[in-house]
């Protein structure tokens, strides 16, 4: 192996409803992570709009990329690879930051690196975790996705489990929207659940049954519904904080819990978060509580880089780069790409 | 004299139409006294245009051995059409300008269409299908072997765009993938109208019936003299046509205003 300078490594991201680009160094040290945002404009229809997401990702592309490039004082000549994600998300929206980047490579002359998106969450740990090295457990918790893993090397997943209906991040949405929060509702729950009760009302911890990793939580959802109707049938107050505080409870219990299965049964004693809901206040004091409880290092990266990023696809590029990895002119979005797949 | 010059001085660009079906690069060169075709790569068949365009070009380049810093600019058929397809072409063109430095030219689709059939004395007028009963069309003519509008780009239903041709009264030629959709609805209406006028409509044929990247670049080049350049970050397809969401979300904001009093 030469021990060669620096890994410098474009990377883009536009799999959903944030456009972003970053420079990463050695898949590690973050140059640049510039991140455009289109919340505002999507909360006008309450959830992400797919067509509006992809106009507002080739309006912003050339913009945000250039940034990354000027705020890590870099040009597209010091760079080693461009590192795009091509699954899963939005077909329309990924489209954009793949044939935007198979461009630029193939004008710059810099190698293509196809990351998938989940892959990036889980790599957004190494950023500010030098020391972290596979193996360990990864919850990879976000409004489109919910695994549970076992990074064995880089790029190298075992699935323990996923959820069998609705992502967790999908739940909180869908139970900000009942109680009247809107959209995004994640961040709205955990706002107002410090205000609120966890224990007021008891809401189902679903298990699933011969899968001990699997989640649902359209069950819980339902439970929040069926509670709401309830209270409105009896004329009685519906405290928005006090269901939001339990919802969240009843869900983080489930992560925890399966997660803290995952480290004794796998024996491996090191638990990462990631994916937006990783950002979640409560997510985040409960597992480290039960990490703490059962001696294991708990990592977990700030919620900057828990949300949709680029910085995090320029780690997992890294990583696929050093490995050979090279996609060519012809890659494509894959909308529903599996982790692990190439 | 400044004028002058910029008439004589060589140009070259890429050009990229993904706006349909049809998926063609190009790479052509000219002055405002002469233009060449060094290659063209035209492929109409239902194949993801994300997986075909870039290996196309590269085809094209490395046929031509093109440096591809030697360029002057980066043409794109710049909608309407399809979403996804627009936002393929314009993406790559986007990524090309921003590595290469280049600006970027913005031929309307429709434009490089009607182009196709430079020089004749019809009008000429493309089709696009545009699904929900609407095509992407406009209304065309050669003047003095320039491209003029006489309906600029539109989504409108096929009947509309055939009484403006029937009120225009002159020999019409037609193109575009919203031909085969449309031909015998077309046949029905101006059979009755413009033929009792005397005037008649025909379809172009094979090799000029669809979206031509040479055509798109073609187009760029007096596009360029004129000044009309986007730089990279700025330019956006022009879809002729709001998202889905967004009309319906106007249609509820009137019907709101509607019933207020």
């Amino acid at each position: 192996m030469e021990d060669k300078k620096d890994v410098l490594i474009l990377a883009i991201e536009s799999s959903c409803d944030e456009t972003a680009a970053a420079v990463v160094k050695n898949g590690r040290e973050v140059l640049s992570n510039v991140i455009s945002s289109q919340i505002a404009l999507h909360t006008l229809y309450g959830g992400v709009v797919p067509e509006i997401a992809s106009r507002k990702h080739i309006e912003k592309i050339n913009y945000v990329i250039k940034e990354a490039l000027d705020q890590a004082g870099v040009t597209l000549k010091d760079l080693d690879a461009v590192g795009v994600t091509y699954g899963p998300g939005l077909v329309g929206a990924l489209l954009v930051g793949v044939a935007e980047a198979k461009a630029i490579s193939y004008a710059a002359k810099l190698p293509l690196v196809g990351v998938h998106h989940i892959e990036g969450h889980i790599s957004a740990n190494y950023i500010e975790n030098k020391d972290l090295e596979p193996p360990f457990i990864c919850l990879v918790v976000s409004g489109g996705h919910t695994h549970l893993v076992t990074v064995r090397d880089y790029g190298v997943y075992e699935i323990l489990g996923r959820t069998r209906d609705d992502a967790a991040g999908e739940a909180f949405d869908k139970v900000a929207r009942a109680i009247g929060l809107g959209y995004p509702g994640g961040p709205k729950i955990d706002k107002v659940s410090k205000e609120g009760d966890p224990d007021a009302v008891h809401f189902p911890r679903a298990k699933v049954e011969d899968a001990p990793y699997d989640f649902s939580f359209s069950g819980v959802k339902s439970a929040v519904l069926n509670h709401l109707n309830g209270c409105r049938m009896k004329g009685e107050e519906i405290v928005q904080a006090d269901i939001a505080a339990s919802f969240q409870k009843a869900v983080c219990e489930v992560l925890v819990s399966h997660a803290m299965d995952a480290v004794r049964d796998q024996g491996i004693r090191k638990l990462a978060l990631a994916g937006g809901v990783a950002s979640n206040s409560t997510l985040r004091r409960m597992m480290q509580e039960a990490c703490e409880r059962e001696k294991t290092a708990f990592y977990r990266p700030s919620p900057i880089l828990c949300t949709d990023n680029a910085a995090m696809i320029g780690a997992a590029a890294y990583y696929e780069y050093r490995k050979g990895v090279r996609h060519g002119l012809d890659l494509n979005a894959v909308p529903n790409l599996r982790l692990g797949e190439r | 004299m400044e004028r002058e010059l910029e008439y004589q001085k060589m140009k070259k660009v890429l050009a990229l139409d993904s706006s349909g079906l049809v998926a063609s690069v190009a790479i052509v060169e000219g002055n405002g006294f002469e233009s060449c075709l060094l290659a063209e790569y035209t492929v109409n068949y239902k194949k993801t245009h994300s997986q075909t365009l870039l290996p196309m070009l590269d085809e094209i380049v490395q046929m031509t051995e093109l440096e591809l810093d030697t360029i002057d600019a980066i043409a794109v058929a710049a909608g309407p059409g399809s979403f996804t397809g627009l936002r393929i072409g314009s993406a790559t063109a986007k990524g090309l300008g921003l590595a290469l430095e280049k600006p970027l030219v913005a031929v309307p689709t429709l434009d490089g269409l009607a182009y196709n059939l430079c020089g004749t004395e019809k009008i000429i007028c493309p089709l696009m299908d545009a699904r929900r009963n609407q095509v992407y069309t406009g209304i065309y003519e050669f003047s003095r072997g320039l491209l003029r509008r006489i309906e600029p780009p539109m989504a409108v239903d096929i009947q509309e765009i055939a009484e403006k041709l029937c009120a225009l009264q002159r020999d019409v030629i037609f193109l575009g993938d919203g031909v085969p959709v449309y031909r015998h609805r077309l046949t029905e209406i101006l059979l009755t109208e413009l033929h009792a006028a005397g005037k008649y409509h025909e379809y172009a044929p094979a090799h000029l019936n669809r979206q031509r990247a040479g055509s798109i670049g073609t187009l760029a080049l007096q596009y360029m003299r004129e000044g009309k350049l986007e730089t990279a970050a700025e330019h956006q397809p022009d879809y002729l046509r709001l998202s889905q969401a967004e009309r319906e979300r106007a249609e509820q904001e009137r019907a709101r205003q509607g019933e207020a009093p």
